[in-house]
């Protein structure tokens, strides 16, 4: 088992970092959809 | 004859003699979650149940928390199988908007700012000696998300799941006083008055019925583990943005949630036995759980001033304080802090994107810690 130091700060970079990278992505999904299915005045 | 009278009243006085003094402090502290969440309005749908759950427990002898008791069968049903978090995730995700997180989707990484908190506290609670599995479960106290530390807790440190539902109920409540003095501190006052351009309405009903769908699939295959909190809060919001299943929706919304809090609340209260909770640890997650609200608060805000940088001083820092999950009561404060600054800026809507945004970040930084500790072997 590794120490906690490295336990920690691995979690740090790789958790925190996976959830911006993850959280970019579904941004870019979103603006991407978007542009896919624009908003139509009609709808309402 | 004396004897048999005797004999039989010692079982009218057995329980007080039983009282430990651990027990008549949780029973006080069940009665101050009863109080706050009547008389100061704490999120009472979980407090006052438990804070009830709580006095019960913590009386000797009734066995409420022994295997038949009803404390405990309510927690096997849905505490020690996570079953009622995510029972209430979908009531949460049918009560979700996150149209105005979809209006602006940069708005989706002050949600993901919201979450350092988790794992700086995360560092610090093995700095201060709490096992790999506590200190997880301490710090996803950050996440400012009820059912994820639930969640968490019912997976990983059963004997936390008491403080650390207190203290994100009770910190989530007190997100009007925490949030304010932080923000003022971190920001200029010419930062503080900056007006946002107001929104365009750009959603169409395709894309805020497909966010939910493709939220699921992209999310879950990068973080599996996270799964279950992801996709119920998902399957909420697509039932609500379809439109075909509204008895559901409503089912989710109201039925379901409400009596599925119940059931939690009572269970966790069930957890507060003076003899485990009543030690110096416990103040100690407490005070841990308040830091990580508080760091959210801190690096939102941060994130926040560099976008305004960025920019060119067109985005308001203030909104980044909402991107912590506390939905919709953080997006409310910004807009009153915002207009306290200057009466021209309407906050709401950008700080409600920042808000969802947060809603999903904290989920996604749940499901991503689970992963990477999968892989690294630890649970």
């Amino acid at each position: 088992m590794m120490d906690k130091w490295t336990f920690g700060l691995t979690l740090l970079v790789v958790g925190m970092g996976g959830t911006i990278c993850t959280l970019i992505l579904f941004s870019l999904i979103m603006s991407a959809l978007k542009k896919i299915f624009p908003y139509k005045k009609e709808e309402k | 004859m004396t004897e048999a009278i005797l004999s039989g009243l010692t079982g009218l006085i057995a329980g007080v003699s039983a009282l430990h003094w651990s027990h008549v402090v949780m029973i006080a502290i069940g009665g101050i979650l009863l109080y706050l969440g009547i008389k100061k309005d704490f999120e009472p749908l979980l407090l006052v149940p438990i804070g009830f759950g709580c006095i019960l427990v913590n009386i000797p002898l009734a066995g409420l928390m022994e295997e038949e008791g009803f404390l405990r069968v309510i927690y096997n049903m849905g505490i020690l199988n996570e079953l009622f978090p995510l029972l209430i995730f979908v009531g949460i995700g049918a009560m979700t908007d996150f149209r105005p997180v979809l209006e602006n989707p940069y708005t989706f990484l002050l949600g993901a700012a919201g979450q350092f908190g988790i794992f700086i506290t995360l560092l610090i609670a093995l700095a201060l000696g709490f096992p790999y599995n506590e200190a997880v479960t301490i710090g996803i106290i950050g996440a400012c998300d009820g059912p994820t530390v639930i969640y968490v807790a019912s997976k990983y440190a059963k004997e936390l799941l008491g403080p650390c539902s207190v203290a994100a109920y009770s910190y989530m409540s007190l997100v009007p006083l925490l949030q304010p003095p932080i923000m003022r501190m971190l920001t200029t006052q010419k930062e503080r008055e900056t007006v946002m351009k107001t929104h365009q309405k750009t959603v169409s009903d395709t894309t805020a019925l497909l966010f939910p769908v493709v939220i699921t699939v992209v999310g879950g295959l990068i973080a599996p583990m996270g799964l279950p909190l992801l996709a119920t809060i998902m399957l909420g919001n697509f039932m609500k943005e379809s439109g075909a299943v509204s008895r559901l929706t409503k089912a989710s919304e109201n039925e379901i949630a409400n009596v599925v809090t119940l059931f939690l609340g009572l269970a966790i209260g069930g957890t507060m036995n003076g003899e485990v909770f009543v030690k110096p640890q416990t103040l100690l997650i407490l005070g841990l759980g308040l830091m990580a609200i508080c760091l959210d608060t801190v690096f939102g805000v941060l994130f926040g001033k560099i976008l305004y940088y960025v920019t060119g001083g067109k985005v308001n820092p203030l909104i980044g304080a909402a991107g912590i999950s506390a939905f919709p009561m953080s997006a409310r404060v910004v807009q009153k802090e915002g207009q306290k600054w200057n009466k021209k800026s309407y906050l709401l809507m950008h700080a409600m994107g920042a808000n969802a945004g947060g809603q999903v970040g904290s989920v996604m930084a749940a499901a991503v810690m689970l992963s990477v500790l999968k892989a690294m072997g630890v649970i």
